[in-house]
């Protein structure tokens, strides 16, 4: 594997880190940043230029945004006074101990039988454009659909009640 | 150590980090921000797979990540939404303090 991909692995997995140890949630909000372009950094490590700029807009430019303005609009950057972790943190810890245990050693078992095509795909954005209104369609229907419900819903769920108005 | 093995591997330590922040965290959004980095993890095995698996031309792998973050993306809109207004009705966003069906 190539410096790079170490570099960029690394760099991911800091940020990942640093966004579930911080204690300023602001702090957290700017690691997961950091690890969302890690992220798209890949993908375009990958090959898969497309996806990896979708990952940047997507992510960098609306999520982790959406995040902050929650974070802004819960108070939530103020650290709690009783640790930022829940009481049952040891049993989480366990859990994802355990999940990484069990999916490091599946993969370190299959190594063997796992693909490794070496030509590098050529994909241009008239490609994906042809497959998304051509095989796809039925999916990019439906997810254009849930994106209209997510808005409206969001909206609804989040919209202020005047008293004594439903 | 095959490419895609490793890139597995680094999809595997995310998704165990995203896990146990989603697990251990009090913050309501930062347990939302713990699924994302699980989305994310998954969404880098299916690039991975894509790129090293046959026929890439067929962009499966690919397309499937991208309506993954099209989801992901709506998910986010709509938990941050909940976490706002639970934060209206009951003043924290801290999750053992939610211990109530009822509001």
């Amino acid at each position: 594997m190539s410096f790079v991909f170490y570099l960029l692995a690394a760099l991911t997995v800091a940020g990942a880190f640093a966004a579930m140890l911080l204690k300023n949630t602001v702090h957290c909000a700017l690691a997961l940043t950091v690890a969302f372009a890690g992220l798209a950094l890949l993908f375009l490590n990958l090959d898969a230029q497309f996806a990896g700029f979708a990952q940047i807009l997507v992510y960098i430019g609306a999520v982790a945004i959406l995040v902050v303005f929650a974070i802004l609009l819960t108070r939530g950057s103020e650290t709690p006074r009783d640790g930022v972790f829940s009481r049952t943190w040891f049993v989480g810890l366990l859990i994802a101990a355990g999940v990484f245990a069990t999916l490091s050693w599946a993969v370190l078992q299959s190594v063997r039988v796992l693909p490794h095509e070496t030509a590098v795909p050529t994909v241009t954005v008239l490609q994906i454009g042809n497959a998304l209104v051509g095989r796809f369609v039925l999916p990019l229907e439906i997810v254009a659909l849930l994106l209209t419900a997510a808005t409206i819903g969001a909206v609804i769920v989040a919209m202020h009640e005047k008293e004594g108005q439903q | 150590m095959t490419p895609l093995a490793s890139y597995l591997l680094v999809a595997a330590l995310l998704f165990s980090i995203g896990l146990a922040g989603a697990l251990t965290r009090r913050n309501a959004i930062l347990v939302l921000i713990g699924i994302e980095l699980m989305l994310n993890a998954a969404n880098l095995n299916l690039i991975a797979f894509w790129r090293y698996g046959p026929h890439p031309e067929l962009l499966t792998g690919m397309m499937f990540a991208i309506f993954s973050i099209a989801v992901a993306a709506a998910e986010a809109a709509v938990g941050l939404g909940l976490v706002i207004q639970i934060y209206r009705h009951a003043h924290t966003t801290d999750l053992d303090a939610m211990n109530r069906m009822k509001g």
